[in-house]
């Protein structure tokens, strides 16, 4: 677990001290959500299949105890193992236990941000399991000791140069050459040895179909096929959320995710796992971690929805200008920020603040969470259980006070009016965070309401 | 009680009331379900499209598109011995030709199915990856996939659009990350 | 027609000029318009920093000032998304109800209940239109750049009726400036890099004026372009619908 002390306006801060970089962090994840919007326009159904899969999100929802119950039982039919984990420890605990079994000292992983969530890798490592995350990018922040930043796009802050000594570094590749093709091929060759060592591998799962008990996972890279196909093991961890009802609902999920993601209009593999392969062990992991918590939270449920297609990070001007370690979560942005009060209302109640409320990520999320209205929310809720600080408190109630008043309220504004115009020193200064790199407004002889007490009757 | 049954319970107690599902009739639009609507999205992926009238036109195509190939299989081959051995042993395979079941024009999928290819890694762990599908396969949209497809009939299957690609580092697209480095897609009939 | 008169309190202190505006605008169409004299605040600073709860003192005063009127318009659409969104006051719901329903923001106003199709209005000028996110995403005054659904836009409906005036586009379309409410100094890197990164857009297309229909964003753009002695300037959209009327009055 690496908890950080810093809350998002700091790390953000700090994000924000080579504004070069950020200009190109914001370009890059912009040209995502722009080859997003072209997408979506070559399909006219698009809003109508956001409706629709958001619906089904609400019916798999209402009826989750009853799915995942048909779901455990295909599966086990189809000779799957499945195991429950209430929490994060637990989740470990079973995939520890099953590579211990097996004796497995060294394993492939996919794409899988629930092993993100849950701190699998520093576990097994404690335990003498080496994991290898096989995403490309993945294996880039494993390789630089970081956390992946997005969750589609887990080394988007890095350039292309960092790569390219990390390759030289770790892969031995020439110093210098930092072609995407060319450390890409490198990577291919690395990992293609890991794979073919592996005894396990652990993917995550997009979608688990409770009709028929299988899991649909999706790739680019055909990470996840390479490693769960070699491998004797497969361990398949997901969410409980990520049940759908029907296999004919996939169309609708599988129409929406990559176009939704990336601007593609489909993973390279969409990929159907049902039945282990003849002496391979299939294991699915159920893991609740606070979800079945926030499935009580009226006002929060929908965020169970998300399907982790990562554009409403694309679209944040937020997250775009701070880079996704300043969420301090596995999941960053704006579904980070509803996601994780949920796990630690104390170590992220600086997230649901980290947003202008601007609403873009509503509108691209592809089964329509009302994103902005939960970070709102959230706000009311974090205040209402104090984990704001007194002084903003106080502040705001004496802001309530002043503003409630009409009296007290025109006094006042006269007064910091006049202050302004006789003593700019007061407010124009570095401790005003907003004089820092904006000039405050130039304060007006008369308030409109003034003016309208001399003038209304020649208008 | 265990982990399972507190889940359960806590899901029951939590979750919101029962609501319909939707219906899925008339999201497809006018997709049109066509060989030039495919070939388009499948050459936007990096894919190459051969119509062909016979799988004996297949070996001249990709002698001439791949030069230098030495391991070829197929997965209609009666002999395929390789079928039998550990998939660890695919790894050289420099080309591997398969059946397709289903195309889908609207994003140059094909829908592959364990039966079809024999050993599940066969497809990913090639070098190379030709797909033969019938012309009369072609469909336009997911919903219609789904709806030929059905029920499950086996272990394992899989969409497959395209080479492997990937867009990690600074998002540069790079045809070939792990699974096969181009696709060859023959349309038949 | 009884309009009360909406004006929120950073404009009441800080930019009377688009309180003017609004007023002369609007009776210029011919509306009877009154500033209820005892208002203050809309309770959104509070609100959108979690303290909703506090907020039931202005709710209470709100619907005391604006209750009696057939319709309440004002210059700014975060403050009339609030009201609408949130105005709720258990003594006095049914005109809480009711204000809710009959409040707008000054340019839907026009548009839909005035229906205005022409206006009297001159401003050769280079303009940039910002779309502030609460007028844009929260009452629909302008299509939505991330949906598939057809373009319009009603600021830009009554922008187009002004002679002279030449709207220039932008890279992004709708792109929020950063100012965020409290967000603007609680989160003050990327508020500001947000701002400049909007200006920047405005000021590469050749905008001689930013306008918009929240004044919170463009005084925020408006600190901005002072630091850097940019020359360009920001005007309320109000400011521009009303340019004729000032001329003359000024000639």
């Amino acid at each position: 677990m690496n908890r950080q002390t810093a809350d998002h306006a700091t790390l953000a801060d700090k994000f924000n001290e080579d504004e070069p970089r950020v200009n190109w962090h914001d370009q890059t994840l912009w040209w995502v959500r722009a080859k997003r919007d072209r997408i979506a326009w070559t399909i006219p159904e698009w809003e109508q299949l956001r409706d629709t899969a958001s619906s089904i999100k609400l019916n798999a929802l209402g009826n989750l105890h009853d799915y995942l119950l048909q779901f455990e039982q295909q599966a086990q039919q189809n000779g799957a193992i499945v195991h429950w984990a209430a929490d994060a420890a637990e989740h470990n605990r079973i995939v520890t236990e099953i590579l211990q079994k097996h004796g497995v000292k060294r394993m492939v992983k996919s794409k899988s941000m629930l092993t993100e969530e849950c701190h699998l890798n520093p576990h097994l490592e404690a335990n003498g399991i080496e994991v290898i995350d096989t995403d490309l990018g993945e294996r880039i922040v494993q390789l630089a000791k970081e956390p992946p930043s997005h969750i589609v796009l887990p080394c988007i802050h890095k350039k292309k140069e960092e790569i390219g000594e990390l390759f030289h570094e770790h892969l031995g590749t020439p110093a210098g050459n930092a072609d995407p093709q060319f450390l890409t091929a490198a990577a291919r060759l690395h990992l293609r040895k890991e794979f073919l060592l592996a005894d396990a591998a652990i993917t995550g799962v997009n979608f688990a179909v409770a009709e028929t008990g299988e899991m649909v996972v999706c790739t680019n890279e055909g990470n996840a096929d390479m490693g769960a196909h070699l491998a004797n093991v497969h361990i398949a961890c997901m969410g409980i959320e990520k049940i759908i009802p029907q296999r004919k609902h996939l169309g609708v999920f599988l129409r929406l995710l990559a176009r939704s993601a990336t601007g593609q209009p489909i993973t390279t593999y969409s990929s159907h796992f049902r039945k282990p392969r003849e002496g391979q062990e299939l294991h699915i992991v159920l893991v609740d971690n606070g979800r079945s918590r926030q499935l009580g939270r009226e006002d929060f449920r929908n965020s169970l929805k998300c399907i982790r297609c990562g554009a409403c990070m694309n679209t944040c001007p937020v997250y775009r200008r701070s880079g996704g370690h300043s969420y301090h979560n596995a999941v960053a942005g704006p579904i980070g920020a509803i996601l994780a009060p949920n796990l630690d209302m104390k170590d992220y109640a600086d997230l649901p603040f980290a947003s202008t409320l601007c609403g873009s990520c509503s509108n691209v999320c592809p089964v329509k969470i009302d994103i902005h209205q939960q970070l709102y929310k959230w706000r009311q809720v974090l205040v209402k259980e104090g984990y704001t600080s007194t002084a903003k408190t106080a502040g705001m109630k004496v802001m309530t006070g002043v503003l409630s008043a009409p009296g007290v309220y025109k006094a006042a504004g006269k007064m910091g009016r006049w202050v302004m115009r006789a003593f700019p020193g007061m407010v124009n200064n570095r401790m005003n965070p907003w004089y820092k790199q904006r000039e405050m407004p130039v304060p007006p002889a008369q308030s409109f309401s003034e003016w309208y007490k001399k003038n209304k009757k020649s208008t | 009680m265990s982990s399972r049954e507190k889940i359960l319970a806590a899901i029951k107690q939590h979750q919101p009331e029962a609501s319909a599902l939707p219906s899925l009739t008339g999201l497809s639009g006018n997709m049109p379900g066509t060989l030039e609507a495919y070939r388009k999205v499948l050459e936007g992926l990096g894919g190459v499209l051969f119509e062909i009238k016979a799988e004996s036109e297949i070996p001249a195509i990709l002698a001439q598109q791949y030069p230098g190939l030495q391991r070829v299989i197929a997965a209609s081959d009666i002999q395929r011995t390789w079928a039998n051995e550990d998939p660890h042993l695919l790894e050289d395979v420099d080309m591997a030709i398969v059946p397709g079941q289903w195309g889908v024009a609207e994003n140059g999928a094909i829908w592959i199915t364990e039966e079809d290819i024999h050993v599940r890694v066969l497809p990913f762990i090639c070098q190379h990856l030709a797909i033969v599908l019938p012309r009369e396969r072609l469909l336009p949209t997911m919903h219609e996939a789904y709806e030929q497809i059905g029920a499950p009939q086996s272990g394992f299957g899989v969409f497959i659009a395209g080479p492997s690609k990937t867009a990690d580092i600074e998002q540069s697209l790079v045809l070939g990350a792990h699974g096969a480095k181009s696709l060859v897609v023959f349309v038949i009939g | 027609m009884k309009v009360g008169l909406f004006i929120p309190c950073y404009i009441d202190q800080f930019y009377p000029q688009v309180g003017i505006a609004t007023l002369q605008l609007l009776q210029k169409l011919g509306c009877e318009v009154e500033f209820p004299q005892g208002q203050t605040c809309c309770g959104q600073p509070m609100a959108n920093s979690g303290y909703e709860h506090l907020t039931h003192q202005c709710n209470s005063l709100f619907i005391k000032n604006f209750a009696d009127y057939d319709y309440i318009v004002g210059p700014s659409g975060s403050c009339v998304l609030h009201i609408k969104d949130h105005l709720h006051d258990p003594a006095a719901e049914p005109q809480a109800e009711k204000i809710r329903q009959r409040i707008y923001e000054l340019t839907e106003f026009l548009t839909d209940v005035l229906k205005v199709t022409s206006l009297p209005a001159r401003f050769p000028c280079k303009v940039g239109l910002h779309q502030s996110c609460h007028g844009q995403r929260g009452l629909g005054l302008a299509q939505m750049s991330e949906l598939v659904a057809a373009p319009f836009s009603k600021p830009e409906q009554l922008l187009r009726m002004v002679e002279g005036v030449e709207l220039v586009p932008l890279d992004r379309a709708d792109e929020c400036c950063g100012f965020g409410g409290t967000f603007c100094v609680a989160e003050e890197a990327v508020s500001v890099k947000m701002g400049k990164d909007r200006v920047a857009d405005h000021v590469k297309h050749g905008a001689e004026v930013i306008t918009g229909t929240d004044v919170s964003c463009l005084m925020h753009m408006e600190g901005i372009l002072r630091r850097q002695h940019a020359g360009v300037k920001v005007m309320h959209i109000a400011e521009i619908l009303n340019q004729y009327t000032d001329e003359q009055a000024n000639s």
